[in-house]
Order: C-alpha cells, then structure tokens, then sequence
C-alpha cells in the first residue's frame, strides 16, 4: 500500500506546494492539502505540517497555528500513534502544540539563514530514516530565523537516553562553521518517545527534484513510503 | 469590566541574542553604563467580566496557553478595573 500524505495549509504557510509538488510530482504518492479550518483529515496515513509563517509569526513562531481547529485533528491522530511530520515552521508548531520538547529561539547570528547544510542521520530506526542507507550525510537546506534548538539539561538527556535525536548538522569538511543557528548539541530534527512525530528545521521536500541539484530528501519520503509496504 | 496588563519576560537562563544586538547600540551611542538588556513583550486587553478572581483565571490560562511558552518565559499581570466606554470614547476623539 501507498501511504496518503496530508500537507496542511495554515494562512501564511509557504512550503505547502513545496511538499504537495515533491510528493506528488516528483515521487509520485498520494497528496491531499489540509485546510486549517477543517477538522478532517481525509484519511491520510502521513501529515506535514509544511514551512512558512503561519499566522505571521505573531507572538511566537507556531504559536497561533497551533490553535488551529486541523491542529486538534493532527493532535489526535498524532496520540493515536499517527504520522506527523513538522517540516521548519511545522516543527515549531510542533513544539507549541507539545507534541515534542523544547523550543525553537532566534538564531544565535539574529540573521535568517538561507542556505543548504549536511545533517547526520543519529538514529536510523525511525519510519523516517529506515530507508536511508546508503548515505551518511544529507544535503538540505535550510531558511528560517528561529532554528535555535533549545532544552533544558533534562529534556536533552531524555532525548538522548531515548535515542529522540534523528538529525544533527555535521561538517562535510571538516569545517566548523556547519550550526546554521546555534542549536543545542547541533541538533536539527527530533522525534518524539513514542517514534511516530518527526521535527526539523531543514527541507526535505526542497531537496527531492533532480533540478534543484539535490535528492537526499527523497530518502526520507520513500522511507515513509516503504514502511507503508511492509 | 477589568483591563490587564501583561508583560511577558524571556527566563533569565535563555539567552537574549536581540537584548545583546540593541545594546550594541547603545554601545554605539557612547551610552556606558547600560548593561544586560533583555527584550520582552507587553499586551493589553479586556476582561468582561466583574468578578476579579474568574477574571483572573482567565488572564493566567490565557498567559500560560498562549502569550507566554513557560519553556523560555516567563509572564506577570495586573487587573485594574476598566470601562469599555471610556475607551470607545477615546478612539472616538
């Protein structure tokens, strides 16, 4: 079976089309878009919660969104043990709604960051990261301000102790300046304890088109994917 | 009716990158006795209601839910009693 993915549009997203395209157009799955006064999910096995500014980033990044009436839907499918997935402004809703720790602060530069960066996939036995197996580091890019991972000294030790951080930003040189934004511990993507909701900073779905230069992104759709035929 | 004030103030564990980048300006002034600048956020509204202590139930759950993340910050309020005419009268001006 083909997993169906449901991408929700919040008034401000701007990577809904983004995923909608690579998804679709380039890996060929099922999409649907979510509009966030629904509540219906359309029966989607996977939700993106895609980039952007949703609701203008007033007060805090991800906090309005969060109140969404689709977000109560995503909230519930997410307990029920369902597939969420918060790509750059979706991770900071993410981490409002609760459904992972932490917060996302201001670069520690104050500059938005537009550029790609290499990640390190830290635990490759999420639905996410299963697939990929012939790389050991992924080009994505990133573009945000608020990318400034940030827990405490006991949530960091519980997401270590529970194996919770998929991706970190590496060097592919050697190079030391590789932390796009002054994260904690490098940290650019978590997932929750129960494995089922992914967070990060980078896109994925801008790193799917061969025209784009890059298809590392593709690895973690397909592994999604290939989940799904098991 | 009651008008509340909230400030939300960023915890003093988490850093204040853009409290540093402003006073860099007042660096810049030939300001030198200005230190540890920290930004935060001051909202305003109304609360309908007369009875002070429901008002205030509603301005914590309000403040804790949604104008501060408890994670990174930290929030006061006051409760002054208010009268939605005096403000409508005013915008009228």
């Amino acid at each position: 079976m083909k997993p169906k993915f449901g991408v929700v549009v919040f008034p401000g997203s701007n990577c809904d089309h983004d995923a909608y395209y690579s998804l679709k157009k380039v890996l060929g799955f099922d999409v649907v878009f979510l509009w966030h006064k629904d509540t219906n999910l359309e029966n989607s096995d996977v939700i993106i919660l895609p980039g952007g500014f949703s609701y203008g980033d007033y007060l805090r990044t991800g906090a309005i969104a969060r109140f969404s009436p689709i977000m109560k839907s995503v909230i519930d499918f997410a307990e029920k043990g369902g597939y969420v997935m918060g790509i750059c402004n979706g991770f900071q809703i993410l981490l409002e709604a609760g459904l992972l720790p932490g917060v996302l602060l201001k670069n520690k530069s104050l500059q938005f960051v537009c550029k790609d960066v290499y990640l390190s996939v830290e635990n490759k036995d999420t639905i996410f990261t299963r697939g990929i197996r012939s790389k050991d580091k992924l080009k994505f890019p990133v573009a945000h301000g608020e990318g400034n991972y940030f827990a405490d000294e006991d949530t960091l030790k519980k997401l270590v102790d529970n194996n919770q951080i998929v991706f970190k930003y590496t060097s592919l040189n050697g190079n030391d300046d590789f932390n796009p934004n002054g994260s904690i511990m490098d940290i650019a993507g978590i997932i929750n304890k129960e494995k089922n909701v992914l967070g990060l900073m980078p896109h994925p779905e801008r790193s799917c088109d061969p025209i784009l230069g890059k298809t590392d992104g593709s690895l973690v759709f397909n592994s999604i994917a290939s989940s799904f035929l098991n | 009716m009651y008008k509340a004030k909230v400030l939300v103030k960023r915890r003093p564990s988490i850093l204040d990158p853009q409290g540093k980048a402003v006073e860099k300006g007042a660096e810049h002034l030939g300001l030198k006795n200005i230190k540890e600048t920290r930004i935060g956020k001051y909202i305003e509204f109304l609360v309908d209601t007369d009875d002070k202590s429901s008002a205030e139930n509603e301005v914590n759950e309000y403040c804790h839910k949604l104008l501060a993340n408890p994670i990174m910050e930290d929030y006061e309020f006051t409760l002054e009693p208010a009268s939605p005419l005096a403000s409508q009268s005013k915008k009228a001006k």
